[in-house]
């Protein structure tokens, strides 16, 4: 096993390399210069991001450091203070309808009965005002759940299944409109371990297969290591973007979080990041929330 | 007001002849014409009111028709008259005080507590400000079927037929919002005002409701035939159409008695609706732990 370990250094500008792959697609997402206030106060500078179709990207960082704000710039939901961004090539928010997006992990109440097929439908009709056509969008419906292997408890009240299960029919939700992009607030959060590495492959799979470009945020790297094309780590104010290989280093991620982190090696040549702050991965995301 | 009085030979079993009592009198056309008017629009109503957990809401709307009748006699209106414009004006107070927001559903049950307890408060001043005696005012807490007019069959007929289109039209963002506020938002529906509307409507059935089951058990007309419906089946469709025949059919059932038997007519259709939800609980009970009991294996099997 090898051990890579090194002392934060005091160098506060963090720029990777994009890969040389990058240029060769249309960036589906794309950011400049940027920068992104909230209340006055800069949660990020000077971010440069390039996300090529079909990637597969993950978001990182500690609490607060501005993951959950950069979805919400690439939604259209916040504008940059300075710099430009562009996703699928026009302006943020402009691109809404090729955007399947599943925000923070809710939670469906056991006595709410409603079936999973029927939440899964209002991804696809929901919005719409006037009476449903049932025939509409059936086939969708049908083919987005069997694409998250959900068949067998599509049918069942929502409230009754377990968090991996709902987790599946929520994705289904947000994949029932075929969108090019897909992208997820902590979908992992809340979830066990077997859970969380089944919804990662699931969504590496639907990445690679159905040509989804997939971006999330997620609060442990390790789940995902595997699967990424990219990651986008944030932290002191600025970001690390790259592919996992080059910015999971010691050096980068200790100098990001202001804590010594190693990475292992492990003997069949993966990573893993060890020695992150024992952070609750349930409260993350609501501590950002409550920031913005 | 017992219709003892009237000359009957009382119930029959025998389902002709009994229909053809129940029908005998205009008053009891009347009175089924409007329940079933009434029925229809709590059904669906009260099925929304059920999925988004909105109960305490629809119980603090049902108390405001009482001080909205008692006020409507005190200047001399007609009670139904009060009842609209209370029930209405509790639904906005409630919902434009509120955020809209599921997370801070706490403040609006403080808002919606307090709105009831003024409301209460208001309807003894109102009695007692009424100086002469309030004829049957236990007609106004537990329903009175018997003076039910040709007008007020029209306007409940009226305000059903409303509701139900505006249902039509708004039923499934509405669906959408009540079980998935966050997506719904994030897709463009317009959460917060919805949650207004429909809390205008459920006001306004409400105020339709309780001039047939009286003040008190309105709502055992807005939660029982929804709830039960839901226990009974979870696909959306089945759900609603059920949530109406029950509605429907608990109405004539408590009408019935109330015509053969002396009770007030909201005590019958109280107790009926209970008595039907309870079976379906229970059923839906034993049914859920079985076919966990049944599925067990086959998760065991999964994760070995």
């Amino acid at each position: 096993m090898n051990i890579t370990s090194a002392p934060p250094t005091t160098d506060r500008r963090i720029d990777v390399a994009l890969p040389g792959a990058a240029g060769q697609t249309e960036a589906v997402a794309w950011l400049e210069g940027a920068q992104a206030q909230i209340a006055g106060r800069a949660v990020w500078s000077e971010v440069r991001l390039e996300i090529g179709a079909g990637e597969f990207t993950a978001i990182l960082g500690p609490n607060g450091s501005g993951k959950t704000t950069l979805l919400r710039v690439l939604l259209g939901e916040l504008p940059l203070a300075a710099g430009r961004a562009s996703v699928l090539g026009r302006d943020p928010g402009a691109a809404k309808g090729q955007i399947g997006y599943l925000p923070q992990r809710r939670h469906f109440d056991a006595g709410i009965r409603i079936r999973g097929v029927d939440l899964v439908r209002l991804g696809l009709d929901g919005a719409r005002w006037g009476l449903p056509i049932r025939a509409l969008g059936r086939d969708r419906v049908r083919e987005a759940i069997e694409l998250v292997c959900a068949s067998e408890y599509a049918t069942r009240p929502i409230g009754r299944l377990s968090g991996g299960e709902q987790q599946r029919l929520l994705i289904a939700q947000a994949l029932v409109t075929d969108p090019r992009v897909l992208i997820l607030d902590e979908p992992l959060d809340s979830l066990d371990l077997p859970n969380q590495t089944a919804v990662s492959a699931l969504l590496a799979r639907i990445c690679k297969q159905q040509g989804v470009t997939v971006l999330l945020v997620a609060h442990d790297v390790n789940p995902l290591l595997s699967y990424l094309d990219r990651v986008v780590y944030f932290g002191a104010g600025r970001a690390a973007v790259g592919t996992p290989r080059e910015v999971i280093t010691a050096g980068t991620l200790s100098r990001l979080y202001g804590v010594p982190i190693e990475v292992l090696t492990t003997a069949d040549g993966r990573l893993f990041v060890a020695g992150l702050p024992e952070a609750p991965a349930h409260h993350s995301g609501r501590h950002e929330h409550d920031e913005q | 007001m017992s219709s003892s009085a009237l000359p009957l030979a009382g119930l029959s079993l025998d389902p002709v002849s009994d229909f053809q009592q129940l029908t005998a009198f205009p008053f009891m056309v009347n009175a089924l014409e409007a329940g079933t008017a009434v029925a229809i629009m709590a059904g669906v109503v009260g099925w929304f009111m059920v999925l988004r957990r909105e109960s305490f809401a629809g119980h603090t709307l049902s108390l405001m028709a009482f001080p909205g009748a008692t006020g409507a006699l005190l200047i001399g209106l007609p009670a139904a008259a009060g009842y609209f414009v209370f029930c209405g004006a509790s639904a906005l107070v409630i919902g434009l005080g509120s955020s809209g927001v599921r997370r801070h559903r706490g403040e609006e049950s403080a808002l919606t507590g307090v709105v009831q307890a003024l409301g209460l408060a208001c309807g003894f001043v109102f009695l007692s400000l009424y100086q002469g005696v309030l004829a049957g005012y236990e007609n106004l807490l537990f329903g009175d079927f018997l003076g039910i007019t040709r007008g007020q069959v029209l306007t409940l007929a009226i305000v059903a037929v409303l509701a139900l289109c505006g249902f039509a039209l708004v039923g499934r963002p509405l669906l959408f919002a009540s079980v998935d506020e966050t997506v719904a938002r994030a897709r463009g529906v317009p959460v917060r005002g919805l949650a207004l509307a429909f809390l205008l409507v459920l006001g306004l059935a409400v105020a339709a409701t309780a001039q047939i089951t009286g003040v008190l058990l309105v709502f055992a007309l807005l939660v029982a035939p929804a709830a039960t419906a839901q226990q009974i089946t979870c696909r959306i469709g089945a759900s609603l159409v059920l949530s109406v025949i029950l509605g429907v059919a608990i109405t004539w059932a408590g009408l019935a008695l109330a015509y053969f038997y002396s009770e007030p007519v909201g005590f019958y259709i109280t107790t009926v609706a209970f008595t039907i939800y309870v079976i379906a609980r229970v059923t839906r009970a034993v049914i859920d732990h079985s076919t966990l009991l049944r599925r067990r294996p086959e998760i065991a099997e999964a994760h070995a």
